[in-house]
């Protein structure tokens, strides 16, 4: 360090740091501590910072009953649909990204760079722009209420593309010159070199888009009507309700860190491609 | 750049392209086309006639109070919640770009929040800021102010600036960080040999050369606010009170919901698509200069 170090010095960052993580931790506790507590408790504002007792019955009621009231549906149900969406997306999306990808890097074709740029285009149409005509087609299709609805439209996309082609671009051509003289063929090329190359790549894509399909929001509102299609996400606002007193909160908030924690697990577990996806997918 | 060496052939290709085009067109280019083809429609009541208006549906898109407001609430949402999120982001990252015991740790316990849907944080703040029951609501309350985000719409606005800035904070500090880890240490030592203290390096060097970061990270915490705030939008407010939070994004949805005219709710998504293109293409002549840095 340039210079030396005063206590000052050394505590301002580690205050500042705290409070923050304090502060970024706060509301997720907050909720913990409510979905550990009986309804009485929270309606009466007499919530404290400590845990309570209910912790077990609430969590046990959400997953596998649901409230009361407002939406009945098992809380666990709709972790399965999100995970299946969240799966579903991630992987569509490494598919078919890698394989028009390497179309694009390795094969010389007639409109190879109208095929990119059809793709590429795509960056600027997020489904908000397009909703209702997307709806529609989708409907056309009779595909509401279905898991292909909710999440084929969602895996169409440039970023996959232009990730995979800027790593394709990386990869020294001398690999693809000793497949050809093993006489190899484009298969057995992708399959014995491109895609071992690949792997971070993929799990730094897959790591993003699990959070991407996981959170989305205003797509399955629009697609799901029925209660056993809906995702945690969609969910949980069903469950609270503007009449305060009709609002089960101590089992809106235990769906609220059940619905937060399995990509925040993901993140906090793969932190390094986690950053990888994020930084590259920006580029 | 392009392959020195490549295969030949088009079957092969166009049968690795299929999948991916096929989605884009029917999902992407389709609907988009619809909606901008819609926008110069008229459709009766019935929906049963259309015809070709022209510029219509936009003239009387421009004519709505409803559409000036929402995009008055858009713009003090998206300013507002880029300038929190940059500064204290900023913030948190200089103060973890220092050499301190722990650096890494407090990194992982700062970016989680970028996982949560924003619908979730939204539903977190709601239940903080309740007005009858939060906890924080009850503290604010007992300084005397009547706080209540379901009937005053600036308490509302604040609640879903709030939520929104908690969760894009992560993002912002992580970029915020690579932007400092590059800059190069000697000059920080030049300057500091020079006699300038802290305060003055941070502002004649560190700052200026994280202008293209900064400038990135403007933009895309812009993006963020106009498309993905809608989750927080609808979770705690509903657009409400009396349209306070009613974003441009959420005016859409809400028009279309509530079975409007789909002219001029096609009209309303071509100008958030032009607003896309523009922002994109700032974002990319972003990158150009960075790439001649």
């Amino acid at each position: 360090m340039v210079e030396r170090k005063t206590i000052w010095s050394t505590i301002l960052p580690h205050a500042v740091l705290i409070l923050g993580v304090l502060i970024v931790f706060f509301p997720v506790y907050v909720a913990f501590v409510a979905s550990t507590w009986d309804p009485a408790t929270i309606t009466n504002g007499q919530l404290g910072l400590l845990p309570g007792p209910y912790m077990i019955e609430n969590y046990q009621r959400i997953l596998f009953t649901g409230t009361s009231s407002s939406t009945r549906e098992p809380v666990f149900n709709m972790m399965f649909n999100s995970l299946l969406m969240a799966v579903f997306i991630a992987v569509g999306k490494i598919f078919i990204c890698i394989l028009s990808a390497f179309a694009i890097v390795y094969y010389r074709f007639p409109f190879r760079m109208a095929a990119f740029w059809i793709i590429f285009v795509t960056l600027m149409l997020p489904v908000e722009v397009r909703i209702y005509p997307t709806y529609k087609i989708v409907a056309d299709l009779h595909l509401l209420d279905t898991y292909a609805g909710l999440t084929v439209p969602l895996i169409a996309s440039a970023t996959g593309t232009l990730l995979f082609r800027q790593f394709f671009m990386t990869i020294p051509d001398e690999l693809l010159e000793a497949s050809k003289i093993d006489a190899a063929g484009p298969f057995r090329f992708f399959k014995d070199t491109v895609l071992p190359l690949s792997m971070t790549t993929v799990a730094a894509l897959f790591v993003i888009q699990f959070i991407y399909g996981w959170n989305q929001y205003l797509w399955p509102l629009l697609i799901t009507t029925k209660d056993s299609m809906a995702t945690i996400v969609v969910g949980i606002k069903k469950m609270i309700v503007t009449q305060d007193a009709l609002t089960e909160w101590q089992l809106a908030m235990a769906t609220a860190v059940l619905a937060l924690l399995p990509p925040v697990i993901v993140v906090v577990a793969m932190q390094r491609l986690f950053v990888k996806g994020l930084v590259e997918t920006e580029k | 750049m392009e392959k020195r060496a490549v295969y030949s052939g088009y079957l092969i290709p166009a049968a690795l392209l299929l999948p991916q085009l096929l989605i884009t067109i029917v999902f992407f280019y389709v609907p988009a086309g619809q909606a901008v083809w819609q926008s110069f429609q008229l459709e009766d009541a019935f929906g049963t006639t259309t015809q070709f208006v022209g510029f219509e549906n936009y003239q009387l898109l421009f004519k709505q109070p409803e559409y000036f407001k929402a995009m008055g609430v858009t713009l003090v949402f998206s300013t507002t919640v880029a300038f929190l999120s940059l500064s204290i982001a900023l913030l948190l990252a200089v103060m973890a770009n220092k050499q301190i015991r722990g650096a890494a740790a407090y990194k992982t316990l700062l970016i989680w929040p970028y996982a949560v849907a924003p619908a979730i944080a939204g539903v977190l703040w709601l239940f903080l800021f309740q007005p009858s029951l939060g906890m924080l609501a009850q503290l604010i309350k007992g300084w005397g102010i009547d706080w209540n985000p379901l009937l005053n719409g600036n308490h509302a606005l604040v609640l879903v600036v709030l939520a929104a800035t908690w969760k894009q904070i992560s993002y912002t500090f992580l970029f915020f960080l690579a932007g400092l880890q590059s800059i190069p240490h000697s000059l920080i030592e030049a300057a500091s040999i020079d006699g300038a203290k802290p305060v003055r390096r941070f502002w004649t060097i560190v700052f200026p050369l994280l202008s293209p970061t900064t400038f990135f990270l403007l933009v895309v915490n812009i993006t963020y606010v106009f498309f993905d705030t809608f989750g927080i939008i609808d979770a705690v407010t509903g657009g409400g009170p009396s349209a306070a939070t009613t974003t441009m994004v959420f005016k859409v949805f809400h028009d279309g919901k509530s079975g409007g005219d789909l002219g001029l709710s096609a009209a309303q998504s071509v100008m958030l698509m032009i607003i896309v293109i523009g922002l994109t293409a700032v974002q990319f002549r972003y990158i150009e200069r960075k790439v001649n840095y």
